[in-house]
């Protein structure tokens, strides 16, 4: 890992990853989602609202994953000072929003033919709703500390203290009495039938990748815009250092 | 039953198309941002 911490390397590689990625990410969302939505037999107590659960279920994995992400390269960020760690967690930041966006929306939709209401306050429900807040935060953060010329230290400590969310999210159903169902997956376990398991598992697979070209795309495109910054910042060295050589001169 | 059965694909219908839509934009949003940029920086080296 630490190899590819080299930005020059990292885009060697990031530009046969990123059209990988997007199209075997498209290819297996899509197919999973047109199965789930066209093949798949309506639920016995959900009904037809279970094919709901091919978006939602892998936009609910992603946020969670995406804070995952910006924990761990906020904590590579502040040990091992990577250059690209600081990238790589502002490139998950947006695509982790969207994520938990769609989760939460998707999630309102189901529950109100399900349990009737569009909300509840509950663990689960709100510990996303949190989620959803936190990365709005990380992302002022560190557009903040871009425009000021600011540490992205304190952004990266947020990243690690926001951590404490995911497993608050993931446990809240245990925790706590809730609307939302208890974890329909666990361990080597399934609670889920076969017929919904298998598109789910692509589905969030297909996701999965598609999340990852994202990020890949968004890092190149800050790896560019810090290239443009630095090589102006040269020039203007360039071009002050001998206007000052001569002011000087002339003082003398 | 027919009724329900037509509400509950409206939810479904719902659902798929504000997640599609978001992460359609999302893509083409982050794609175009990176060609830009990429292009840019193409450019101030060439200069």
């Amino acid at each position: 890992m630490h190899i590819y911490a080299n930005p020059t390397r990292f885009l060697k590689l990031a530009k046969w990853l990123t059209p990988l990625l997007l199209w075997s990410g498209l290819a297996l969302s899509l197919g999973a989602m047109a199965y789930g939505v066209f093949s798949v037999p309506p639920d016995r107590l959900m009904g037809e609202t279970v094919r709901i659960l091919f978006i939602h279920v892998p936009a609910a994995w992603l946020g969670m994953g995406g804070w995952t992400g910006i924990a761990i390269s906020s904590a590579m960020l502040l040990i091992w000072k990577h250059p690209l760690a600081g990238i790589a967690a502002r490139a998950i930041a947006l695509p982790g929003m969207t994520f938990t966006a769609v989760c939460l929306a998707t999630g309102s939709i189901w529950g109100r033919p399900t349990w009737g209401t569009w909300w509840v306050w509950d663990g689960r429900l709100t510990s996303m709703l949190v989620l959803l807040f936190l990365y709005a935060g990380y992302i002022a953060l560190t557009q903040a500390a871009a425009r000021e010329g600011g540490s992205a230290k304190i952004a990266a400590i947020f990243g690690l203290v926001g951590a404490i969310n995911v497993p608050i999210i993931n446990r809240s159903v245990v925790w706590w009495n809730s609307l939302h169902q208890p974890p329909s997956i666990t361990m080597g376990k399934s609670a889920i039938d076969g017929a919904y398991l298998a598109p789910l598992l692509v589905a969030v697979i297909g996701f999965s990748l598609l999340f990852g070209a994202i990020v890949l795309m968004r890092m190149r495109a800050l790896i560019a815009e810090e290239q443009v910054a630095a090589r102006l910042r040269r020039r203007a060295l360039d071009e002050d250092t001998p206007a000052a050589m001569a002011a000087g001169m002339e003082t003398a | 039953m027919m009724r329900e059965d037509m509400a509950q694909w409206d939810f479904v219908i719902a659902a798929y198309a504000i997640g599609l839509v978001a992460l359609a934009l999302l893509t083409i949003w982050a794609w175009r941002s990176m060609t830009r940029a990429e292009a840019r920086r193409d450019a101030a080296r060439r200069r």
